[in-house]
């Protein structure tokens, strides 16, 4: 998806003798990589969505010198707080506190660690699992193809959550099943799309030379077919980080995540809902930092498909 | 036509066949024994025993496994670990409430999305192209469960105009016979009824549709604006014919093609957001229903429940799929 107009500025280099020179010029060759870069930092929404994730970034790497206060800390004194804005708010907690008087900034800052986290583990193992078993699939074909990517088809006759729910339900609730869970369930995006590319690569000439020259199979995957499909697995990878973000939080939110008191986006929101006619602060934030931290990964995963695979476009 | 039906039908039993083995297996990811966590820490042990032998926990597994389809073939989950009433009873309670705030939902989503996503298209870089785009946008990112609870602040806090939670209020008298209530209190020709269902279905439904409805804009505004490119609407444009005809009578109908894809896809999303949905509003509905049973550690229950939901989904899926074929003969080739 596009949004921005295409303005046909005039060409500033059009004159006459900046044509000739640059005709006279060798044509300067510009690598796939370099182009793709090219978009995107010319498309808006991938830079948004870059600018989002790097401070979210920021915030995790840097929260112990960020947040204000230890994010545990509990002051019975301090109870429900409003932010500071709030007559009865003050600068001591900017975004007020929890029912347990901790300091919900402090807590916001310290989620986005877990969040980051969350999408870093699940991601690593949807995109390991993924794209073993669909290169795997498309590589070998026959029956080894059928058995996987049925199986593939089966994962997804659930809808994601419903599965990630049931498993971490069987496994037991923590973040750590949380994450793995999530994990499995988006394994067969990554292997559809690897097998897909694997299938239209396979055929191609420098697949078939490389193996004439005595290429075995996990060359050919890995070192000669795999980088092609790269751009797809980049922008599935970049959409993944946000969906594994968005689902953690709601498994956390229904209490089969992330366990109290770790300050979790979902897991204080499952908090703050009890408190929701007294304290409406602690129910919206640690939304928000949800809607952005998902948003950004959504935009700049967008950007990237515009940028690196213009035929994925929709 | 026909043999199409049939195919895809057919193609439904090695699936649930499929679905029924892995929610079978998903006991065995349980670490421990399965009957010592649904009873707990204090449970004695031969009331262990006993459900342990009552679940078939002490056969092999591919008996195990037989003796669980051949129940789920005669419609026979078992009972409920926590009223011990059927699992089949309950759940046929509950899922009514799943669909009626799924189908409201899907409502709201296809009616403001298309609506949406057409205004965008023919107005291309307009202020309300720019608001949608950026709306849809954050739609695609919402965590539901959060802004459920924000409306509910909003509307029913704040302001009072919608209820809190829940169904229908308690002073309200209505004879259930489907279980639908919307068709409930129309077949009762209760209006006042049916109000109260109608307003209490509102803050939840418009929660679930909020994803479905921002991919339905997105794709809706895309798709229109390609047909908009072509050539056919060039020529309908030149023979004179108003812009109204021109966007909703040629246009439209070739658009709609990707648009009823991705309606059907959205299903999916709205089951599993149900959970999510139902949870907040404490809306009685399936979703609610094996969120507790999860909790419960009712291990038979979240298997049943799990099995409902994921051949819903399966079914619908082929559903759209015979639709779409039928709207699009040129799909059937593949």
């Amino acid at each position: 998806m596009k949004v921005r107009a295409d303005r046909s500025a005039p060409d500033p280099v059009a004159s006459p003798a900046a044509v000739a020179a640059r005709a006279a010029l060798p044509p300067k060759p510009r690598s796939p990589f370099r182009e793709g870069i090219g978009r995107l930092v010319r498309n808006r929404t991938a830079v948004a969505g870059l600018i989002i994730i790097t401070v979210f970034l920021l915030m995790a790497l840097l929260a112990p010198w960020l947040a204000p206060r230890d994010p545990l800390a509990q002051a019975l004194y301090a109870k429900l707080k409003p932010p500071f804005w709030d007559p009865a708010g003050s600068f001591d907690h900017l975004l007020g506190t929890d029912d347990f008087g901790r300091d919900l900034l402090s807590r916001i800052i310290y989620g986005s660690r877990i969040s980051m986290l969350v999408g870093l583990v699940s991601v690593t193992i949807s995109l390991f699992f993924g794209t073993f078993a669909g290169a795997v699939a498309g590589f070998y074909g026959g029956r080894l193809d059928n058995l996987i990517m049925r199986f593939m088809d089966l994962l997804l006759a659930f809808p994601s959550i419903l599965l990630a729910i049931v498993i971490v339900a069987f496994l037991g609730p923590s973040l750590r099943n949380a994450m793995l869970a999530i994990g499995v369930v988006s394994i067969p995006r990554y292997a559809r799309i690897v097998r897909g590319s694997v299938l239209e690569e396979y055929g191609k000439d420098y697949v078939q030379g490389a193996r004439a020259l005595g290429a075995g199979d996990g060359r050919l995957i890995f070192h000669h077919i795999l980088p092609n499909c790269l751009a797809p697995l980049i922008v599935q990878t970049t959409l993944g980080f946000a969906s594994a973000i968005l689902e953690a939080a709601a498994l956390s939110f229904l209490g089969l995540g992330a366990q109290p008191p770790t300050p979790e986006w979902g897991a204080m929101l499952a908090n703050g809902r009890a408190l929701i006619l007294r304290a409406w602060w602690a129910v919206t934030f640690p939304g928000l930092m949800i809607l952005f931290a998902v948003l950004g990964f959504n935009l700049l995963g967008d950007g990237l498909r515009d940028a690196l695979d213009p035929r994925l476009r929709d | 036509m026909s043999r199409f039906i049939l195919h895809r039908l057919l193609s439904l039993i090695p699936t649930v066949l499929g679905i029924s083995l892995l929610v079978f297996l998903m006991v065995q990811l349980v670490p421990g024994d399965p009957a010592e966590m649904m009873l707990g820490e204090r449970a004695s042990e031969q009331a262990i025993q006993d459900l342990r032998q009552q679940l078939g926990l002490d056969q092999p597994l591919y008996i195990q496994y037989g003796m669980f389809l051949s129940r789920l073939v005669r419609g026979d989950l078992g009972r409920a670990l926590r009223t011990n009433e059927k699992i089949t009873v309950e759940i046929a309670e509950r899922f009514p409430a799943t669909i009626e705030l799924s189908l409201m939902a899907m409502l709201f989503a296809v009616t403001l999305g298309m609506l949406a996503g057409i205004i965008s298209a023919t107005r291309q870089y307009s202020l309300f192209d720019y608001a949608s785009m950026i709306l849809s946008l954050v739609g695609v990112s919402m965590p539901i469960f959060w802004l459920g609870l924000v409306l509910m602040i909003i509307f029913s806090v704040n302001l009072g105009w919608l209820p809190l939670s829940g169904r229908m209020s308690y002073n309200i008298q209505l004879q259930s016979v489907t279980h639908f209530y919307l068709l409930d209190s129309v077949l009762a020709g209760d209006w006042k009824a049916l109000r109260d269902v109608l307003w209490h279905l509102v803050l939840p439904a418009f929660t679930l549709s909020t994803i479905p409805m921002a991919i339905i804009a997105r794709i809706t505004r895309s798709s229109m604006l390609e047909v908009l490119r072509q050539d056919y609407i060039r020529t309908a444009r030149a023979k004179g014919l108003s812009r109204f005809a021109v966007h909703y009578k040629h246009a439209l109908k070739n658009a709609l093609i990707p648009v009823i894809t991705v309606i059907g896809l959205q299903f999916g999303i709205l089951l599993g957001g149900a959970i999510l949905t139902e949870t907040i509003f404490a809306w009685p509905g399936i979703g609610l229903w094996l969120l507790n049973a999860v909790y419960a550690r009712d291990f038979n229950a979240v298997q049943g429940g799990t099995m409902l939901v994921a051949t819903t989904f399966v079914s619908i899926n082929m559903i759209v799929d015979v639709l779409y074929a039928w709207v699009n003969p040129r799909i059937k080739v593949n």
